[in-house]
Parts: C-alpha cells; sequence; structure tokens
C-alpha cells in the first residue's frame, strides 16, 4: 500500500502534533516556505495598518503620508473620517454600488458559531456597519454579544464575534472601520466560553 | 393674543413718539436673526420690542446657551433651529453619546413654549422618548425636520405620525437611525389631511403602500414628497397621479422592468407634474428609464444624482431636457466627460456637488479631475456654490477656473489623497487656493486639500475678508499658518482643522478672536492640554473641551473643541469629555 515515508508519516498524523502558532482549528498556510517571507511582510504592513487606522495615530499616518507623497505605496492606511463623506452617504454609495455593478455577487462569508451543528452565511454588502450586523448576528444564532470598548473587547456576554483576516489571523470584529473589515473579512467566528474572554481581554 | 408686558416708564414717555406696539409690529416684520441681533442692540426699548416680537430662534450651537435663557428671553417662539455635535461629527470624529440631546430643551419649551410649532434639529440626539414627548405635549406642533440626528427609531416617528393632528412637514434626513420597520407611515389618523412635506428617502424599510397612496391622496396641499428606496416605479406611477402638484420629489428605486403600457403611465405622470422645481433619489436609474422624466424637467432648478451611477452619455442626454438647472449634484461616476455635457447644457448653473463613487478604493483610477471643473467653469459663469471630490489637480486649473468664475461664495476642493501636490508640476497647491481668495471677493466658505504650506494661510488671511468657514484637514508647515488665518479673516466664524501641524502656539494667537466666532475644532494637531488651560483660563466665556481616550499619551489634546457660551461649561458631559 503506502511506499516508504510518506504514507508511514500520513499514519502517524505528525500535523496534528506540530506545534505551530495560531488558534486552534486554524490551519496557517504554511505549504511554501518562499510564501512566510511575504506573509511576514504582509503581516507587518496590516499591523501597522491598523496601528494608523486607530483613531488616535492618524497623526502619524498624516505625517507619514505627507512624507511619501511622491511615492505611491501600494497598501495605504485608511484614515478614519477621511475622505470626508457622510456615514450616511458611505451606506447608500455602497448599495448603489453593488447593485449597479454586480446584482450577483455580494459578500458572502460563512458564519460559524461555537456548538451550533451546521455554519450559516451572510451577505457583508447587506448590512450598513458594525451595529447593524451584530443585530443580524444575534437573531441568526439567538444570542446575546456585548458591549463593544476598544480596551475590553464584547463585555457583558459569554460571546465575542471574531472573523479570519486576508492574512489568516483571527481578530475581533469592530476594532477596524467598516469598509475595511468588509474588504478583508473571509470567514466569521463566534467564539464561546473562556476562548472569547481571551480574545477580547488581551491588550 | 396681546403679550403681557411691563413698561419701563422712563423710556416710554421719550419713546411716547412711537409705540412699542408699532416698534414691534414693524419688527416682527424683520426675518434674518441676523438682522434681529443687530436690532437689540440698538437700546434697550428694540431690545425688548424684539424680544416680544421673535417667533422663530436660530441656535448654531446648542451649547451656547441654555433652553432656559431663550424662553426668558424670547416669549413667544414658535418655530426653533438647533445644531448640536460638531461637523466633523459626519465623519465619526466624534465618539457616541457626546451629547447634544434634545430632551432637555424640549423638558423647558413644554412649559414655556406649550404653542411651539416647527423643531428644526441637526446633528443633534434625539431619543424615541423624546419623539414621543414632543408629540404628546404641544398640540400645535407642525414642522419636524432632523438633519443627521441619531438616537431614535422608526417608533418615535410612529408617535410623532399617530399624534400629531396638524402635522404638515416631517423631513427625516441622513440619520442613523433604526429601522425597525415601515409601519410608522401606517400611523397616520385616517382623517389626517394637513401633511405638506413629507420625507422618508433615508429610511430602509417597506412601508404600506397602500396607506401612502390614501395619505398621498387625501393631503391635498402635499408639495413635497421623498419616497424610500423601496418604492417601485409602477407604486412611483400612481402616487404621482395623485400629487401632480408636487413641487419636489424624490424617487425611490428606477429600476423595474416595465410593459410599454406601465411605461407610457408613468411618462405620463410625470408629464403632469408641471410645478415639480426639485428631483431626487433615482436609485440604479439607468438610459432605459430616464427618459420617462423628460416631461417634467423643463422647470427643473435642482436635478440630486447623487444615488444614482451615471455615465457620461446617460447624464447628457438627461441634461438636454433640463435648461433651467440651477444645482445639480452628481457621482463622479460621470467623469470629466459628464461635467464637459454640463458646460454644454447648464448655462444657468450655480452650484455643483461632484460626489466620488468609490472613495474608499485606492486602486479606483475614474472619477473626475482638473479638466472636468475647468470645462463646468468655461460653460457656468454663474457658479456661486461648489463641492467637487477629485484624485488629481493643478494650480493652474484652479486660476483659470476662478477667473471664469469669480463669483464663488462657497469653494470645497477635497482631492481625496492626503497632502497631494500639483500632479503636473509636483508643487504645494498653495497658489490654487490664493488665486480662489484673490479673485472670489465675496467667498464665505472654504475648504481646502492637497498638499499646502503656511503659504496657502497667509494667503487666507490677508485676502479672504468675507471668509466665514473654514475646513483644513493634513495641511500647513507651522504654527505660523493658522496664526495667518485668526488674524486675518475679520468674520471668521467656524474653523475646522484636523491633522495638521498647529500647536499651542497657534492656538493661543486665536485669544482674542474665538468669543467673535462660534467655535474652533481642532483634532490630531499638536496642541497640548497646557495650551488648552491657558486658554481655559485667559478666557473663561469659552468653553475649552479636549475629548480624551485611552490611546493619546498624557500631555496631547488630541481633540479640542472650542466655543463660546453663555451657560458655562457642559452638564451633560460624558466622562470622555473634559472641559477645562
Amino acid at each position: 500500500m503506502g511506499s516508504g515515508g510518506g504514507g508511514y508519516e500520513k499514519d502517524l498524523n505528525l500535523e496534528a502534533t506540530e506545534l505551530r502558532l495560531g488558534l486552534p482549528g486554524t490551519t496557517s498556510s504554511t505549504a511554501a516556505t518562499d510564501q512566510e517571507p511575504e506573509a511576514r511582510h504582509a503581516r507587518n504592513n496590516k499591523r501597522s495598518l491598523v496601528d494608523r487606522c486607530e483613531e488616535e495615530a492618524s497623526k502619524d499616518a498624516s505625517r507619514a503620508l505627507q512624507k511619501d507623497h511622491d511615492s505611491a505605496p501600494s497598501s495605504k492606511a485608511q484614515i478614519v473620517g477621511w475622505p470626508p463623506i457622510r456615514s450616511y452617504r458611505k451606506n447608500s454609495l455602497q448599495a448603489t454600488k453593488t447593485e449597479t455593478e454586480t446584482s450577483l455577487t455580494g459578500i458572502y462569508v460563512k458564519v460559524s458559531m461555537d456548538g451550533a451543528p451546521y455554519l450559516r452565511k451572510i451577505d457583508l454588502n447587506v448590512y450598513k456597519g458594525y451595529s447593524d450586523l451584530l443585530k443580524a448576528l444575534e437573531n441568526m444564532f439567538k444570542f446575546t454579544i456585548g458591549d463593544y470598548s476598544e480596551r475590553e473587547g464584547y463585555k457583558g456576554s459569554e460571546f465575542a464575534p471574531t472573523y479570519e483576516d486576508k492574512d489568516g489571523d483571527w481578530m475581533l470584529v469592530g476594532d477596524v472601520p467598516w469598509e475595511m473589515f468588509m474588504t478583508s473579512c473571509k470567514r466569521l467566528r463566534i467564539m464561546r466560553g473562556s476562548e472569547a474572554r481571551g480574545l477580547g481581554c488581551a491588550v | 393674543m396681546d403679550p403681557k408686558k411691563s413698561r419701563d416708564s422712563a423710556e416710554s414717555a421719550r419713546a411716547a413718539q412711537f409705540p412699542d406696539e408699532v416698534l414691534e409690529r414693524v419688527l416682527s416684520l424683520l426675518a434674518s436673526h441676523k438682522d434681529r441681533s443687530a436690532v437689540s442692540l440698538v437700546s434697550k426699548t428694540w431690545y425688548n420690542a424684539e424680544r416680544w416680537s421673535r417667533t422663530r430662534v436660530f441656535i448654531g450651537n446648542c451649547y451656547s446657551v441654555t433652553p432656559e435663557i431663550v424662553a426668558r428671553r424670547f416669549p413667544n417662539i414658535r418655530s426653533v433651529t438647533l445644531k448640536g455635535k460638531p461637523r466633523f461629527s459626519d465623519f465619526n470624529l466624534v465618539p457616541q453619546n457626546w451629547g447634544a440631546d434634545i430632551q432637555s430643551w424640549l423638558a423647558v419649551f413644554a412649559e414655556r413654549y406649550p404653542s411651539l410649532e416647527e423643531l428644526r434639529l441637526k446633528r443633534m440626539t434625539v431619543t424615541d422618548e423624546s419623539l414621543k414627548f414632543l408629540a404628546l405635549k404641544f398640540q400645535n406642533f407642525r414642522a419636524l425636520s432632523l438633519m443627521s440626528c441619531d438616537g431614535f427609531s422608526t417608533n418615535g416617528l410612529a408617535a410623532i405620525a399617530a399624534r400629531c393632528r396638524n402635522l404638515t412637514e416631517l423631513d427625516i434626513q441622513e440619520n442613523g437611525i433604526d429601522d425597525n420597520s415601515g409601519d410608522w407611515l401606517s400611523c397616520f389618523p385616517e382623517n389626517f389631511v394637513s401633511l405638506e412635506v413629507l420625507n422618508f428617502a433615508s429610511l430602509s424599510s417597506d412601508v404600506d403602500f397602500d396607506a401612502l397612496e390614501r395619505l398621498v391622496s387625501r393631503c391635498n396641499s402635499l408639495k413635497v414628497l421623498r419616497v424610500n428606496r423601496t418604492i417601485t416605479l409602477d407604486q412611483l406611477q400612481r402616487l404621482l397621479v395623485r400629487a401632480p402638484r408636487l413641487t419636489e420629489l424624490g424617487t425611490g428605486s428606477f429600476l423595474q422592468d416595465l410593459n410599454a403600457h406601465q411605461y407610457s403611465e408613468l411618462e405620463r405622470a410625470f408629464g403632469g407634474c408641471k410645478n415639480l422645481h426639485t428631483l431626487s433619489g433615482l436609485h440604479d436609474a439607468t438610459a432605459l428609464y430616464l427618459p420617462v422624466l423628460y416631461l417634467a424637467c423643463a422647470n427643473l432648478t435642482f436635478l440630486n444624482l447623487n444615488d444614482t451611477a451615471l455615465q457620461d452619455e446617460e447624464l447628457a442626454k438627461v441634461l438636454v431636457h433640463c435648461p433651467r438647472l440651477q444645482r445639480l449634484w452628481v457621482l463622479d461616476t460621470v467623469g470629466d466627460e459628464g461635467l464637459e455635457a454640463v458646460a454644454l447644457n447648464c448655462p444657468l448653473l450655480e452650484e455643483l456637488r461632484v460626489f466620488p463613487a468609490n472613495p474608499f478604493d485606492e486602486e479606483v483610477n475614474h472619477g473626475v479631475s482638473e479638466s472636468g471643473f475647468l470645462a463646468v467653469s468655461y460653460g457656468c459663469r454663474r457658479l456661486r456654490y461648489v463641492l467637487y471630490f477629485c484624485r488629481q489637480m493643478t494650480n493652474a486649473a484652479v486660476a483659470t477656473i476662478v477667473q471664469n468664475c469669480p463669483d464663488f461664495t462657497h469653494f470645497r476642493l477635497c482631492i481625496m489623497n492626503p497632502g497631494q501636490p500639483d500632479y503636473v508640476t509636483n508643487e504645494p497647491m498653495d497658489e490654487a487656493f490664493g488665486a480662489v481668495v484673490k479673485t472670489c471677493t465675496k467667498l464665505q466658505r472654504l475648504a481646502v486639500s492637497g498638499l499646502l504650506t503656511d503659504l496657502t494661510f497667509e494667503y487666507i488671511g490677508r485676502y479672504a475678508k468675507n471668509l466665514e468657514t473654514l475646513s483644513v484637514a493634513f495641511a500647513g508647515s507651522s504654527d505660523w499658518g493658522m496664526q495667518c488665518v485668526l488674524e486675518g479673516c475679520p468674520k471668521l466664524r467656524k474653523l475646522e482643522i484636523r491633522d495638521c501641524p498647529f500647536g499651542n502656539a497657534a492656538l493661543l494667537s486665536g485669544l482674542e478672536k474665538y468669543e467673535s466666532m462660534r467655535s474652533l475644532w481642532m483634532s490630531a494637531c499638536k496642541v497640548t492640554m497646557n495650551g488648552c488651560e491657558v486658554l481655559a483660563r485667559e478666557r473663561p466665556r469659552l468653553n475649552v473641551e479636549v475629548m480624551k481616550d485611552e490611546e493619546s499619551s498624557d500631555g496631547q489634546a488630541y481633540k479640542v473643541y472650542v466655543y463660546r457660551t453663555v451657560a458655562g461649561p457642559r452638564r451633560d458631559a460624558p466622562p470622555f469629555v473634559f472641559t477645562l
């Protein structure tokens, strides 16, 4: 049947016992070693993006942007409140765009909830913002999410809404601007219990 | 209904030739609140006559005065206009629960102005309880206008619809509210006929169409109707035939499969609207259905297309039918070619607003540039108000634009990439705004963008002598810039600044100025708590508020909001707002 090492390693199921970073239940894409430097680079970019996106640090971003105005950075920081478009208009623009460009493709992501027997799928385009989305999730899975604060995550319930972003990291829903979330969210997971509290309370 | 008043006996002798009643009658003809303010400063008699005769009050900053003070001075108010949060709250720069709650005002009004008829609110927090309170306590209530407000839901609207028997106006614009269902519309009683203005375009739920149709049928004075997106074209047709006297119409969705009969019925319905001067909505409109409008466009003065992603040809075809157009709002999907069509077809245009369809998408290459704006300036010489979102601009273009159109009163240019220079010469955009302020002597409102040094602000301080509102972002080189503006613009009332290198010296250079202004906003600048404390100490009649959060380091004053007030420090400030 198996010949030599390959089959033998599979039987031992070394993958399951392999030490790796990342939350249990996720598989990091470390298939090819040449992907790693890029992934790391992208992660650094993203971390600095998250830093820059935090409301209070846009000062640094503005200085950085002013210095860099000659070069065209590939991934720009999305600055809070810029361009100065009213949030209401943002939402109606989103709806306009979806319907006129592609009525078929929405931004469909899977939603899993710890303990639920099957997953659901939702279209992120349908929601105007985080409160809209969270309300819908609460309805869908019949649970309550706590109150969001930057400092403590979702306080007041044993659930925390998280999402997997483009880099494969699991992020707490609500930290980044809504538009950025929509483009970077690959799937949602409603965490439950001690895992959820750990994510919410970590600095 | 003569109010009781006590006469100042010493003065009445002097004023015997000019009895108070006559003075009051004359002053009651004054509409502008600026005129009334001026009049009230003439003498004590005039102050009194003015205050007894005033029926409408405008309060540009709800924290500049208390409702008690207002009620004490003006006993006969029927209409109140209130503005709350700083304008940058529109762009999520002000945290939730900041304040500007209407309830404390309503409580005083219920006692002092039980006959209140109109309430117009902008950027205020309004809860459902407040709306229910309003509906309950004010029997004569007629007009409610809520723009950019938050805190309420459609439940509150239901209370208004159900109880306000004399309602003439319900105008709900661009609010962040909870739309629980469209049932509120069905709460208008069947014998309710007084509605003249109904705007629910920004709500998303379905309403009971039959209820809406009956409402429109029986309200013969209905002049303004703006429906939401859930209203379809065939439903629109049914509404139009029942309201041919509409002057302002906001349609719902403009995308539907109509058969030939339905199409011609719709066209005929639009043809019946001879009085239409304002048109908006038109969601998802395409070349296929826009022609049904043409018969109604002859007298159109305001066309709002910012919910429709039109291309240049589609826009051109519409504009041919709108020769009298004075105000046009479009999305930048029309491109420079679309703006050339504007230049060709709209010689009477006074106001143009071009909004970005994809403001957050960096990879997008379309939109409008300097050439579209230039084209419009050649064709529309009467232009006085522009709001223009673009991805590139040059100094030369702006200079030519203002040469063609020197009558600008409002010039709001937003180059969407912060700190971007003239894309041809790579120089700062200083000369562009220099040209604007030098040429447009009537300029009242200016918003600047692009790469700007202190030179821009030197120009503004030196030339913009009628400037009242200035918005600045990602601009300037040093404190000197802001100082130039504060020292140079005599009519400055509102200054809002974000992400600029202005610090305490700049802030304090306005010590002599802030009491003559409505407000100053500075966020992500270099101001520190010390600077703010000095300002607060030197000027006790200003409220110097600093918004703090965990991220800002101790000495930094991250968001500063300074405004003149006779009300003292806010009593309802949330924990993250510190009044110094």
